[in-house]
C-alpha cells in the first residue's frame, strides 16, 4: 500500500465523524522503485492532504518532507523527487491502520488493506 | 512494449474469484473504442469498483498508460489478491482495497476521480443473495439486477470530478434505459458505446460524463415536471437502434 493510499482513506464506522488521517501500525515497510514523473506529481499534487503525508512519511522513517508547502515548491525537482519517494515509493506491506477516534483496526495484509465493515459498523 | 490489454493467459485465478467473461470483454472492447478519447481526457486518478480478477483495471492501466494513478476496490478478498497478482503479471501497477464499493475512500476521493470503470453484479437474483462473500458476489444483482448498481450511481456521481467520466456494463434486464434517466437528473449524459448479445444476455457498456445541457434541464426538471417526457423522448430517440429498450419502455 502507498502512502498514497493512505492519503485517500478514512475511517468508514457508522457515526465517525473524525476518521482521518488513520494512524498507521507497523510490521513490515518496503520500498519500491516506481519511474519519476513530474507532470503526475504535479497534477496530484493537489488531490494530497499534505499534513498527513508528512505524518504517515515520518512514521514509516522519512523525515524529509518539509511541514508547509508552498506550490510554487512543484518547480524544484529536489523537492518533486522527495514527494514521490513518499507518496509512490514507500510501501505498507504489513501493519494495520487505525481509526483515530474509535482505535479500530483495519489489516493491511500482503500490501492490501481491508476496509470491511462488520454488520455493527455499517 | 506492452500490449494494449490484458492477455488472458496472465490473469490469476482462484475458485472464488469471476473469471473474465464475456460483459469483461465487452467493457474492455468499449475502453479500446474510446481510448482516443481516454488518451485526449488525460486522467489523472483512475478506479474501478468491483476489480474482480483484475483484467479491466489491467488492460485500463495498458490503455491509458502510466502517466495515471489507479486505484480497484473489490469486496471479495481473494479478488483483490487475483487482481494484484494480474497485474503484477503485466507489469502495471493498481492500489487494491478490500472493501465494498468505494467504503473508506468517499471522504477523500470526492470530486477528484477522472475514470470510474464498473462491472457491477447485474444479475437479477433474489434479494438475500446480495452482498455476500465469495464469488457470488460478483453477479448476484437482487431485484431486476438493480441492487448495487443503485448503490454505485450515487457513489460513483460523488466520487466523479468535473471532466469524470463513468464506464459501466448493464444488462437488458436492469433497464438501462431509466438509469440513464436517472443519471441525467444528476446533470450526466450518455452513451452506449458497445452493445453485445450473447448466448444468454444483452449487454450495454454505457458511458456518462457531465454535461452542462444535462445540468440545465436537471434543474428545470425540479421547476417544470413536463420537462421529464421530452427528456425520455430525447433518451429513446439514441436508442433507435436497439428495439429492446423501446419494447421494454412501452411496458411501463
Amino acid at each position: 500500500m502507498r502512502l498514497l493510499t493512505h492519503n485517500m482513506l478514512s475511517s468508514n464506522i457508522k457515526g465517525v465523524t473524525n476518521g482521518f488521517p488513520l494512524r498507521i501500525e507497523i510490521e513490515k515497510v518496503v520500498e519500491k522503485q516506481v519511474d519519476f514523473n513530474a507532470d503526475f506529481l504535479r497534477n496530484m499534487f493537489p488531490k494530497i492532504e499534505w499534513k498527513a503525508l508528512v505524518g504517515a512519511a515520518r512514521t514509516l522513517g522519512y523525515v524529509e518532507l518539509p511541514e508547509e508547502v508552498e506550490p510554487s515548491r512543484l518547480d524544484s525537482e529536489d523537492f518533486l523527487r522527495k514527494f514521490h519517494h513518499a507518496l509512490l515509493e514507500l510501501h505498507l506491506e504489513e501493519g494495520a491502520l487505525v481509526c483515530p477516534e474509535t482505535g479500530r483496526r483495519f489489516p493491511v495484509s500482503k500490501g492490501i488493506p481491508n476496509m470491511l465493515l462488520h454488520e455493527d459498523e455499517v | 512494449m506492452s500490449s494494449r490489454i490484458a492477455q488472458i493467459r496472465l490473469v490469476s485465478s482462484h475458485p472464488e474469484v469471476y473469471e473474465p467473461c464475456d460483459d469483461s470483454f465487452a467493457l474492455v472492447d468499449a475502453l479500446l473504442a474510446d481510448r482516443k478519447n481516454l488518451l485526449e481526457h488525460q486522467p489523472t486518478l483512475c478506479l474501478e469498483l468491483g476489480c474482480g480478477s483484475g483484467y479491466v483495471i489491467t488492460s485500463l492501466a495498458l490503455i491509458v498508460g502510466q502517466e495515471a494513478h489507479y486505484i480497484a476496490t473489490d469486496i471479495n478478498p481473494h479478488a483483490v489478491r487475483v487482481a494484484r497478482e494480474t497485474l503484477e503479471a503485466h507489469g502495471v501497477h493498481a492500489e487494491l482495497i478490500t472493501t465494498n464499493i468505494a467504503s473508506g475512500l468517499e471522504k477523500r476521493l470526492a470530486g477528484l476521480v477522472d475514470v470510474i470503470v464498473v462491472n457491477p453484479p447485474y444479475v437479477p437474483t433474489p434479494e438475500d443473495e446480495v452482498g455476500h462473500e465469495g464469488i457470488a458476489s460478483a453477479w448476484a444483482g437482487g431485484e431486476n439486477g438493480r441492487s448495487v448498481i443503485d448503490k454505485i450511481l450515487p457513489v460513483a456521481d460523488n466520487l466523479l470530478s468535473e471532466k469524470g467520466w463513468l464506464y459501466m456494463v448493464t444488462l437488458t434486464e436492469n433497464n438501462p434505459s431509466e438509469i440513464c434517466l436517472q443519471m441525467k437528473e444528476k446533470g450526466y449524459a450518455s452513451r452506449i458505446i458497445v452493445q453485445r448479445l450473447t448466448e444468454e444476455e444483452n449487454l450495454q457498456i454505457i458511458k456518462f460524463w457531465r454535461d452542462f445541457d444535462s445540468q440545465l434541464e436537471a434543474k428545470g426538471m425540479v421547476a417544470n415536471k413536463t420537462v421529464s417526457s421530452r427528456v425520455m423522448e430525447s433518451l429513446l430517440s439514441q436508442f433507435h437502434i436497439m428495439p429492446f429498450l423501446r419494447g421494454s419502455n412501452k411496458q411501463q
